[in-house]
Parts: C-alpha cells; structure tokens; sequence
C-alpha cells in the first residue's frame, strides 16, 4: 500500500484523516499515485493537478523522504520506501502567503 | 411569517445569514469551506432550498458546491471547467498573445425555472452552463469566439466574466460583462453575441468610444423592465432603455461615479442604489464616509444614505458582487465590505444597520426571500 499524506484543506474535502492508503498498480509515479488517489476520492480531481492539462498546480508541492520531488517528471519512479509503504507521499499546500 | 437568507461570499470562507420577515435578528451560520475564497453563492429562484457556491484558492483550485437543503449541508458537485475546443488567445496586460486559462469562477447564475440549470461566468472570460445541478459543466464557446475576443485585455482583478443576467421575458436573452471587455447580449440562448456598449466613454483606452475594451464593473435590471439597464462602469453610472442597443450617463450629482456595486429595488424600477468610491486607485469611499446613494428617478438625481453608516475614518470597499435585495415590503437592501460588515436595510435604505461586522473581506452578498 502507499501511504499518501494530504494537507489540510485536501483531507477536509475529502473527508479523511491525515494520511490515506491507496494501491497502486504497475510502476509507483507521481502520475499512478495521484491516479489512484483520484479514482478512490474523485472529489481531489482538479485540486492537485489541472484537470485539462494534468499538471501538478503551482501552490501544491510533493515531498517524500526528505525530498522535494515537485518537479520530477510525473512518470519518474518515486523512491523505493514510497512504493514499499515505508515512507509517504506528502502533497503540500505550499507556503504562499494568503 | 416570511424570511430571508442572506448568502454571503468572503475571502475565507462563506456565511448565512438568516431573520424572520422584520429582519432585526440574525442568526449567522459559517464559516462554511473555512479558508477557502468563495467568491460568489446563490440560490435557485425555481427552488430556494437548491444553492451553488463558487469554492476556490490559489492552492488548490476551483471546486462548486451545492446544497439541497438552504445551506444547511453541502455536496461538492463537479469541477471540470474546460474550454470548447482550441482555445485561441487574448491580450495580456504587455500587449502580448495569451492563451485562455481558466482560473476561477466569479459568478453562478441559475435558471429563472430549472433548479439544475445554472450559468458559470469564469476567468479568463467564458460562460459556462450545467443543466445537471453542477455536476458536468459545458462552455457557450461562441462569446469567447466573439471576433473581438483576441483583443480583449484583464483588468486589474483579471479577465473575469463578472456578471450574467437572464431576461425573465425572453428565455433566449442573456447578458453578461467582462472585465475589461464590456457588455455583450445573446438572443438566441448563447449561440451568438454581440458587443453592447454603444454610448459608454472611457478616457483610458486608446478609442474612448470603442465597441470593446470598457471596463464594465456590474449590470442590474428589474425584471418588470427587462429592456432597462443600469451600469456601474470602472468610472459612470450608465442606463439603457433599449436593452443595451444604447447607453447615457445618468451619474448626475453622486460625489464619484467610480464603484463597483449597482442593483434596483424589488418594487420600484426607477429606484436604484450605487456604493461610491473615491476613484480607481483609491478603492475607498470617498471623505471616509460609507454612503450608499439611492435614486428614485432612474438616475441623475441621488440622494445620500447615512443614517446608521459610518460617516468617519471609513476606508473599505464595496465590490461589485457585494449588493441584493430581498423582495420583501418594505424592500430589504444588503451590501458586504471588504472590512468584513454585511450592512442591512429593512426600509428601502433610509436606516441601516450592521447586521454582522468582523468577517473577512466579503466577496458577494446574496438575499433570498423564503415563504
């Protein structure tokens, strides 16, 4: 299972706690994560990725072990303690003022 | 005994206000979507119990709510606003080329008699129509495909498509502006538009007569006189008899005719209010004194409000969504503040009160009258 953590905003729309668990199937991307987080809470459509151009939004950053992978290509693999469900994929609302 | 619920739209978060028909207490409920802007709420004139709410921050971008209870519970409905087809380009404030991107909705519109249909007008500049509840959003691409549309610019706020008025008379007639494009009018249900700003003067584009570019701040209308409209123009208060085929300034002695607010009085056609504001730098009204201005005349002649307004040290602004009235006898009047007071009239503007004060900046007030 990957862990997937949402901000605060995130998790109150979609009605869950802090952390969330999904499975992904095949290769663990940016892209499949969010897929499968999508299909299980279609609510986030839209929040963290445009949904016409699929792009992550400007103000949404992704971080896991430590790492800020915000602008890795969206079919990179993400590190191998994601997949295995030892670390999570953070999305951060980012610091923005407002 | 009727009622009224008055839907309020601010920078972080939404509120309703509710009172019985005297509308001296008030029970304010929110906020809801706490620390999301919700730019703009309304409810169906077919069903007042069926809302739409416009949720958005620059996080985690747009989202539509809709209540099928007056507010009492809410349901995210659906988000995908994408625009028809290839989507050509607009001004950007350099001059340049700029692809259509949409941002955000500033407006939710519902049918006159459908509770499932409701209009979107969005930034950058498109109309938007669902006739599921919200669920699925389609584009009337044909306003964006206007010949104009690739010399439209942003104004300040953006390229918003601010305001959308349905003709109670004729179900194919439709008016919407743009900031700052200006006014434009279908007949025929969205298929084609056309430019109606015939008559309105602005010094700061290079052609102060020209068909397009007029920063048009709100439209009113009665519905007893569907063919009368009243403007509140980035500068001018403007009226037209002919449903836009032609305008004239009636700003008369207001002390600016710079604002952003304009709406009519439930019962009487001719009577109109405006907020001014001191000028398009200085979003403040103007001696620090907050006067709503009230028309019996349909312009020309204004009268100030005062009588429970602040008339010191008052340096807020009124925006252009941010004034309704109930249709209530006497005539219920509202207006929000970016200082975060929702001030209410329950005798047509002659006393007013704070009805809630201490909000964030209020983005939009709408009233409805409940049986």
């Amino acid at each position: 299972m990957i862990r997937v953590v949402l901000p605060p905003h995130l998790r109150k729309l979609a009605r869950v706690e802090r952390e969330v668990q999904i499975e992904v199937v095949g290769p663990v991307t940016q892209r499949t994560v969010l897929d499968a987080l999508e299909a299980r809470y279609p609510v986030l459509r839209g929040t963290i990725r445009d949904h016409v151009t699929q792009q992550r939004r400007p103000f949404v950053r992704f971080f896991a072990c430590e790492q800020d992978l915000s602008h890795d290509a969206p079919d990179a693999p993400l590190p191998e303690a994601v997949a295995t469900g030892a670390e999570p994929f953070m999305v951060v609302g980012a610091m923005a003022g407002g | 005994m009727s009622a009224v619920r008055v839907l309020v739209g601010t920078r972080k978060g939404a509120f309703v206000l509710r009172a019985d028909g005297k509308r001296e207490r008030w029970e304010v409920s929110g906020p809801h979507f706490g620390g999301w802007e919700m730019y703009h709420l309304k409810g169906s004139p077919a069903d007042p119990n069926r809302l739409y709410a416009s949720q958005s921050t620059s996080w985690f971008g747009q989202l539509i709510q809709r209540s099928d209870d007056g507010g009492a519970s809410w349901e995210p409905v659906g988000n995908a606003f994408a625009y028809d087809g290839p989507t050509g380009t607009h001004q950007s404030h350099d001059g340049t080329p700029h692809p259509w991107a949409f941002a955000r909705v500033w407006h939710l519109e519902p049918s006159l008699t459908d509770p499932d249909m409701v209009y979107a007008g969005v930034e950058d500049a498109a109309l938007f129509r669902s006739t599921d509840g919200g669920r699925t959003w389609r584009e009337l691409p044909a306003l964006r495909r206007h010949e104009s549309a690739p010399g439209w610019q942003p104004g300040a706020g953006g390229m918003c498509l601010h305001t959308i008025i349905l003709d109670p008379r004729h179900a194919k007639r439709m008016f919407v502006a743009i900031s700052s494009a200006g006014a434009f009018r279908t007949d025929d249900g969205g298929a084609s538009w056309r430019p109606i700003n015939r008559g309105l003067h602005s010094e700061q584009i290079p052609n102060p007569d020209a068909e397009v570019g007029h920063c048009v701040h709100r439209l009113a209308m009665h519905r007893s006189q569907p063919q009368v409209l009243f403007m509140q123009k980035h500068w001018d208060v403007m009226r037209s008899d002919d449903a836009g085929e032609s305008w004239r300034e009636v700003s008369g002695n207001l002390p600016s005719d710079f604002g952003f607010a304009i709406d009519v009085h439930a019962h009487e056609p001719e009577t109109i209010y405006v907020v001014p504001i001191k000028s398009d730098s200085e979003h403040y009204p103007p001696e620090g004194k907050l006067r709503v201005y009230r028309s019996r005349s349909g312009g020309e002649e204004w009268e100030a409000l005062t009588n429970g307004l602040p008339q010191r040290d008052c340096y807020v602004n009124v925006l252009r969504d941010a004034m309704a009235v109930d249709g209530l006898d006497p005539c219920g009047v509202y207006f929000g503040t970016t200082g975060g007071q929702v001030y209410a009239s329950a005798d047509a503007g002659d006393r007013w009160t704070a009805i809630v004060r201490d909000l964030p900046a209020v983005l939009s007030v709408e009233v409805q009258t409940l049986p």
